[in-house]
């Protein structure tokens, strides 16, 4: 059973203005407390020792020496932890795997990256943790590894699992592979709709792996009880998801453990995987004492996230006057050490904003040498979006044809079949791609060396298990206990605007909070766009829930029937014609009497939000490009999209804004990069650039509602979408200033400069 | 281990504190003066979520030792606002919605305060060159930079 509500059309007091977020103050005085803020008495540090080796067989490790040195608690290795059985779990967008799970927070046999945790000592302080670490030996068989995509689906390529033959192929195959898995969408005939085709463009793109970036590194801090009873603080997602594996990897109850998320320094779905909360409860159980772990900035980028780097392969075709008959593309995309990349999602959102009759898309999910990859902001989507806008645009101008006019004209509608399975209902992007031609911006005239772009991007957005509770207090406030974490767009204030309208009380009257794990029952991770639409439709659903017991209320203490009592404006009033009349009784009237007429009254919401809306957005750049220096400065931005309706105005710019620079980041600058010997070579914000004030102009943004109709408020959500059209949209501004397409991200000052002389004809 | 003893003012306080000698004073704000309002983002100077100012001048407090504190006086974010009135930025920076996560607005406050120290009526280009070394990753920079614009409008009265 799910939950749908129906958007109604209404009039609104609250949502759609811009009220201050109600964790605004603590944020600007430094009160906010974050994962790294917290401490409890007789706390020790807990730190990590990591694989020197991108590739290597454990053969032995010898604690032995660094459990002698005077200050260390306790240290835990693969002993300490059970071994577990193939699993899956939802976390996130992405399906996590527990006898992989269990392997990347400590390795087992091998170690499958530079970073890979071997062993964590808890100590009274950092300098004798970080000196016992050097006293562990391991011993290491090196193997040969694997950092390329391509290279490691080669048949001869290093193995990381002797035990994995790619599924989703027939028959099974007889040699095992680091391709995990093979999937395919598919619509139509593709090889019929070629024939159909006067143009047909193919191309071959690849996209290095790039890093969540958040500026908050990983932070927690685990208490474990005589009695069997563990409480962790940390810096998360999804807490309740935590919990839940926690609980697997340590098998305890998860009734033993409680999970207070803190303030989080973003996540942008790297912070919806455990890293060292289950090691820090291991450390404290054996150490009888709290531990708390920090990661470094070094360890983030080489143990966290990143998300997947891909080879993309896009072929497509149309009819002279622009009717695309065909879309095909091939995905391999990287997914680490483990298997379990966004390959699924990203192969769903590859063409999914045309409406097209012949479609195949075959993805691969292949295991190489790097840290598993985690969720990065429409996981997957950029880098398919990537190929395929870029495809787009050259197919346009082959065809003569304006590039949102193409679009147009090959647009997703309600109606349109994807090839994924789903048939839209009401969606907006003819209405984006139309607010962006008549967009200023659009018509912005162009100087020597300058170009402009456009692309467009598609998010599903999802729902899911979301809880909320609503107390209505003794004097008529609202406290909201909200269970998805406010990943810091502010959706806090979103659910609380929400409330507040519904209840028809000013927004200032409602507190929301996120609650730990023991206030509400299970909340999915904020993920995939899901939390102001799933736990906003909770919080109405909690809200509606405790104006019908207010109407009730009244209706006792009025003594008339129930439906001669409405809710309006805040207040418990006669309905408008009814023979019952009566003196009108506020919020604050009722809770004041409350207690003494039948107790507090409180509103609860345990649903399954399903409807979820999909978002589209396109987006224009002009960019400059130095041909003396192949840097790229972008001159003009633009955001354009339909996210259903916007709570908070203020925030969902905000959203846009941000997103939009993140993908200025993965097209121009940010990229791992590993040596010959498979160790990461930039691991820190020095050589890992991401974009900085200097490098931006103000990002424009212009806001389409086209309201879902499965919300109270319309609601579609709109954080994922802007990270996915600035890369091709860069490119196609590159390809439009300089005549050269940019098939290689980063489109970074070298690689530019390369390409320059390379057309110029001087290599 | 040896420890020394450090004198110096923390936002006009008096403070005396031992740290060891490779401590940092991001370390001692934190850990010994329990002011966690400075963060770290790196630890090696590339982020400026660590930003405070030392007799002045703005500095990545991940980046100089405790001992060096020694007789100076150090103002960090807790010491912007006073008594129950927010500095104006911290006022702008609300009322413009410039913060997501929050994680980098102590450092972006401090560096921002420091700016408008300086050059009381900054450019949106200066704005954008002097907070480059402070990094983002929640918001694009955009409303920042427009609250600190609007924050110099009102310090300059015009
Ligand atoms: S923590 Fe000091 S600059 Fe990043
Ligand atoms: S608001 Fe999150 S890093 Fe700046």
């Amino acid at each position: 059973m799910s939950t749908m509500i129906k958007y109604e059309e209404k009039e609104l007091k609250v949502v759609g203005t811009r009220p201050r977020r109600p964790d605004g103050v603590d944020k600007v005085t430094g009160r906010a407390r974050y994962g790294a803020d917290y401490k409890l008495p007789g706390q020790l540090i807990g730190k990590v020792l990591r694989s020197p080796h991108a590739h290597a067989r454990i053969k032995s490790i010898d604690t032995s020496e660094a459990e002698a040195l005077p200050g260390v608690k306790a240290v835990v290795t693969r002993d300490d932890f059970p071994d577990l059985a193939v699993e899956y779990a939802a976390a996130g967008e992405l399906t996590i795997n527990f006898h992989d799970v269990t392997r990347n927070m400590m390795a087992r046999e091998k170690v499958l990256y530079d970073g890979h945790p071997v062993a964590a000592v808890a100590a009274t302080c950092e300098s004798i943790a970080r000196a016992a670490l050097k006293l562990i030996k391991v011993e290491y068989e090196v193997l040969p590894h694997v950092i390329d995509v391509v290279a490691a689906m080669q048949p001869d390529a290093p193995l990381l699992h002797e035990e994995q033959y790619t599924e989703g192929v027939k028959p099974r195959p007889e040699k095992p592979s680091n391709i995990a898995k093979r999937l395919e969408f598919k619509l139509g005939d593709v090889e019929a709709g070629f024939l159909l085709a006067d143009v047909i463009i193919e191309r071959e793109f690849n996209t290095k792996p790039v890093h969540q970036g958040y500026i908050e590194p990983q932070a927690c801090l685990a208490s474990y009880t005589e009695d069997g009873q563990a409480e962790l603080w940390t810096s998360t997602q999804g807490h309740f998801v935590f919990r839940a594996q926690c609980a697997k990897l340590l098998q305890m109850d998860i009734s033993k453990i409680r999970v207070t998320p803190t303030e989080i320094g973003g996540g942008f779905g790297g912070k919806n995987n455990i890293y060292n909360e289950p090691l820090a409860i291991a450390l404290s159980r054996k150490s009888h004492r709290p531990v708390k772990m920090v990661m470094t900035r070094e360890e983030v980028f080489r143990a966290t996230g990143p998300t997947s780097g891909g080879n993309v392969k896009v072929k497509l075709g149309a009819t002279k006057d622009g009717k695309i008959t065909a879309a095909q593309a091939e995905l391999s995309f990287q997914a680490g050490a483990y298997p379990g990349s966004s390959v699924s999602p990203a192969s769903m959102c590859a063409f999914t904003r045309y409406d097209l009759q012949n479609v195949l898309v075959v993805g691969f999910d292949v295991t190489c040498n790097r840290p598993k990859v985690a969720a990065y902001r429409a996981p997957g989507a950029p880098i398919a979006v990537f190929g395929v806008e870029s495809v787009i645009d050259e197919m346009a101008k082959k065809l003569g044809l304006d590039p949102i006019a193409f679009r147009l004209k090959n647009a997703a509608r309600a109606g349109t079949q994807t090839y994924y399975g789903v048939k839209f209902g009401p969606i907006g992007y003819v209405e984006t791609l139309e607010a962006a031609r008549a967009h200023p911006h659009y018509s912005v005239p162009l100087g020597p060396n300058q170009g402009r772009g456009i692309a467009t991007g598609f998010w599903f957005n999802i729902g899911n298990e979301t809880s909320a509770t609503l107390n209505i207090n003794e004097d008529g406030t609202v406290t909201l206990m909200l269970g998805t974490i406010d990943v810091a767009g502010g959706s806090r204030a979103a659910m609380a605007m929400m409330v507040a309208e519904e209840l028809g009380i000013a927004f200032d009257r409602v507190r929301p909070h996120i609650g730990d794990t023991s206030s509400l029952g299970f909340n999915f991770i904020t993920a995939g766009s899901r939390g102001t639409f799933s736990s906003g439709m909770a919080s109405v659903v909690a809200a509606r829930e405790a104006i019908a017991k207010l109407r009730a209320r009244v209706a006792r203490i009025r003594e008339v029937p129930l439906e001669a009592v409405v809710w309006q404006d805040g207040q418990a009033r006669p309905a408008e014609a009814s023979p019952h009349q009566f003196v009108p009784m506020s919020l604050a009237d009722i809770a004041k009497v409350a207690g003494k007429t039948g107790g507090t009254i409180a509103g609860h919401a345990e649903i399954n939000a399903q409807g979820a809306g999909p978002g589209f957005g396109t987006h224009i750049v002009d960019v400059e490009v130095d041909r003396q220096t192949g840097a790229i400065k972008i001159l003009r931005y633009t955001v354009v999209q339909d996210v259903g309706r916007a709570i908070h105005p203020a925030y969902v710019e905000g959203q846009l804004q941000g997103g939009a620079v993140q993908g200025i980041g993965w097209a121009l600058n940010e990229e791992y990069v590993y040596g010959a010997d498979g160790i990461l070579a930039n691991p820190g914000f020095l050589d890992y650039r991401i974009p900085v004030a200097s490098d931006l102009p103000f990002i424009d943004t212009v806001i389409v509602e086209v309201p879902n109709p499965n919300h109270p408020y319309g609601v579609r959500g709109c954080g994922e979408v802007p990270i996915i059209a600035p890369l091709a949209a860069i490119a196609n501004a590159v390809e439009n200033a300089t005549g050269i397409r940019f098939c290689e991200l980063p489109m970074s000052p070298p690689r530019v400069l390369h390409a320059m002389d390379k057309a110029a004809g001087k290599e | 281990m040896a420890r020394h003893q450090v004198t110096a003012t923390v936002n006009g306080d008096a403070v005396e504190f031992l740290c060891e000698t490779g401590e940092t004073l991001l370390e001692v704000l934190r850990d010994e003066l329990n002011l966690t309002g400075t963060k770290e983002g790196c630890g090696t100077g590339d982020c400026g979520a660590c930003s405070v100012t030392v007799d002045g001048r703005l500095v990545c407090s991940c980046l100089v030792l405790g001992v060096e504190a020694e007789g100076r006086s150090i103002e960090t974010i807790e010491g912007m606002a006073v008594g129950a009135d927010l500095h104006v930025l911290q006022r702008k920076f609300l009322e413009h919605d410039a913060l997501q996560c929050g994680i980098c607005m102590s450092g972006i406050l401090i560096a921002s305060r420091s700016l408008l120290e300086r050059n009381p009526d900054p450019t949106e280009s200066e704005v954008r060159f002097w907070l480059a070394g402070n990094l983002c990753r929640c918001t694009g920079y955009h409303k920042i930079v427009e609250a600190v614009l609007d924050a110099a409008r009102e310090m300059r009265g015009a």
